[in-house]
C-alpha cells in the first residue's frame, strides 16, 4: 500500500492513508499515512460504529493539506485485539446425530444460523473460494480423511486449495457465530472457532499432522493463524 | 503479548524500496474532490473470489456492497469485515460525507489489491499495475485517494 501511494503521488493524485504496521510505515515513507492502533483487519477501528469510522476518515482527510511529506501522524487511543477470549455467549449447537462426526454433525447444527447472518447482510458471505455454503460440510469430511491418514494429493488438494478451504469453512463458523454472540471483539470468534470448536481443532490437528507428514509449507503456513497455536 | 503485537514485529521491519515521498497538492477545497477507495483487503466481486497473490488489481464499482474477502493471508481478524465492511472499505462513509458536503463526490470505481505483497522489489507495481490503477481514477477525474489496508 505504501509504495502504491508513491506511484499515486507521483502521478498526480493525492493520497492518504491508513497503517496498521508502523514500522512498515516508517520503513516505507509513504506521503501521507495515519497509523492507527487497531486490530489487524480493522483500519476503521470498530465496525457498526459509524460515527467512530467517521472521526477516522476525518482524521486522514485532515493530513491532506500538508505537504511536509513523509507525514506518520498516530490517531489518538488503541484497540487490542481479543485473541484468547472466545465471546462470553456463543453457544454451539447440541450433539444431534452421534453417529457423524463431530465436526460434521457440529457444522450442519449452524447452518440456521449462517442463514440467519447471510439475511443479515443482505446476501453478503464470505464463503465461496472453494464451495458454496453447500458444500462446507463436505471440505469438513474431506479435511478428517486427513487427519486420518490421506495426503493432501490424495483428498485432491494442492497447496492453495487447502488454504482456501481453511477459510471457506472458517468463514461459515465466523459469520454463524456473528448471530450467536454479541459486540464480538477482535479475534474473539476466531478464537471462538479454532479453540471451542470441533471443526476449528480439526484443522489444527490436520495443521500439525500436515507438518509431520512434510506437507507443502505454504499449505502448512496458511491454513490457520499463526497465532492460533 | 496480543497477536497482532507478535505479528507488527514480525512485519514491522520488513525492507521497502526506497522511493523519494511526493506530495500532490490539492488546487481545490476538499469539499469539492472527488475521493476514491484503494483497499489491499483483497476485495473482489462476489462471484469473483479467488485466492490473490500476486500485484493485480479489481475494479469495484463505488456503489456495489457484494464483496468478498480474497486475501490469501489468515493473520488478520476477519469478523469485523464479515459484520460490516465499512470497518475496512468505509464506502458507505463516503457518501455519507458527501451529504454532509465535507467532500464532494465518490468516484465511480474504487480500486482493490491483495496486500502483503511476496515480490519484495515491488517492480510490476512501481511500473505496471500501479501507473495502470491510477490512470483509471485519473481518468474518472478522482483527486484524491485514501488507501485501506488489512
Amino acid at each position: 500500500m505504501s509504495v502504491l501511494a508513491h506511484v499515486f503521488e507521483q502521478a498526480g493524485l493525492a493520497t492518504v492513508g491508513i497503517s496498521l504496521v508502523r514500522g512498515q510505515a516508517e520503513s516505507a515513507k509513504p506521503p501521507r499515512m495515519l497509523n492507527v492502533d487497531f486490530p489487524l483487519g480493522r483500519p476503521l477501528g470498530k465496525p457498526n460504529d459509524a460515527k467512530f469510522q467517521t472521526s477516522v476518515l476525518m482524521a486522514m482527510f485532515g493530513l491532506l493539506e500538508r505537504t511536509d511529506v513523509p507525514i506518520l501522524e498516530d490517531f489518538p487511543g488503541s484497540i487490542e485485539d481479543q485473541t484468547g477470549e472466545a465471546p462470553d455467549s456463543c453457544p454451539l449447537p447440541p450433539r444431534h446425530n452421534p453417529d457423524l462426526h463431530a465436526a460434521v454433525d457440529e457444522a450442519q447444527g449452524l447452518r440456521n444460523a449462517y442463514d440467519r447472518n447471510l439475511k443479515a447482510t443482505g446476501g453478503r458471505t464470505l464463503v465461496g473460494r472453494i464451495a458454496s455454503v453447500d458444500g462446507i460440510v463436505g471440505l469438513i469430511e474431506q479435511l478428517i480423511e486427513i487427519e486420518n491418514g490421506s495426503s493432501l494429493a490424495g483428498v485432491g488438494w494442492d497447496p492453495m486449495t487447502t488454504i482456501a478451504v481453511g477459510q471457506d469453512v472458517r468463514a461459515y463458523y465466523e459469520e454463524a457465530g456473528l448471530q450467536l454472540a454479541d459486540n464480538t471483539g477482535a479475534r474473539q470468534l476466531e478464537t471462538w472457532f479454532y479453540h471451542h470448536t470441533a471443526t476449528g481443532q480439526l484443522i489444527r490437528r490436520v495443521r500439525d499432522l500436515m507438518k509431520e507428514r512434510g506437507e507443502d509449507g505454504t499449505a502448512v503456513t496458511y491454513l490457520a493463524p499463526m497465532t492460533q497455536g | 503479548m496480543a497477536a497482532d503485537a507478535i505479528i507488527r514485529k514480525n512485519v514491522g521491519g520488513l525492507p521497502s524500496p526506497d522511493l523519494a515521498p511526493t506530495a500532490t497538492v490539492l488546487t481545490k477545497p476538499l469539499s469539492e474532490c472527488k475521493v476514491a477507495i484503494c483497499t489491499t483487503a483483497g476485495l473482489r466481486a462476489a462471484g469473483d473470489i479467488k485466492l490473490w497473490l500476486d500485484s493485480s488489481f479489481t475494479v469495484l464499482p463505488s456503489e456495489s456492497r457484494d464483496l468478498q474477502l480474497s486475501h490469501f493471508s489468515p493473520n488478520f481478524d476477519r469478523a469485523g469485515l464479515t459484520a460490516d465492511l465499512n470497518t475496512a472499505y468505509p464506502a458507505d462513509r463516503l457518501n455519507e460525507l458527501v451529504e454532509a458536503g465535507v467532500i464532494g463526490s465518490v468516484a465511480t470505481n474504487n480500486l482493490s489489491f491483495m496486500g502483503a505483497q511476496m515480490d519484495a522489489t515491488f517492480s510490476a507495481i512501481i511500473q505496471d499495475t500501479g501507473p495502470a490503477a491510477a490512470q483509471i481514477l485519473i481518468d474518472d477525474g478522482v483527486d484524491v485517494v485514501i488507501f485501506t489496508p488489512v
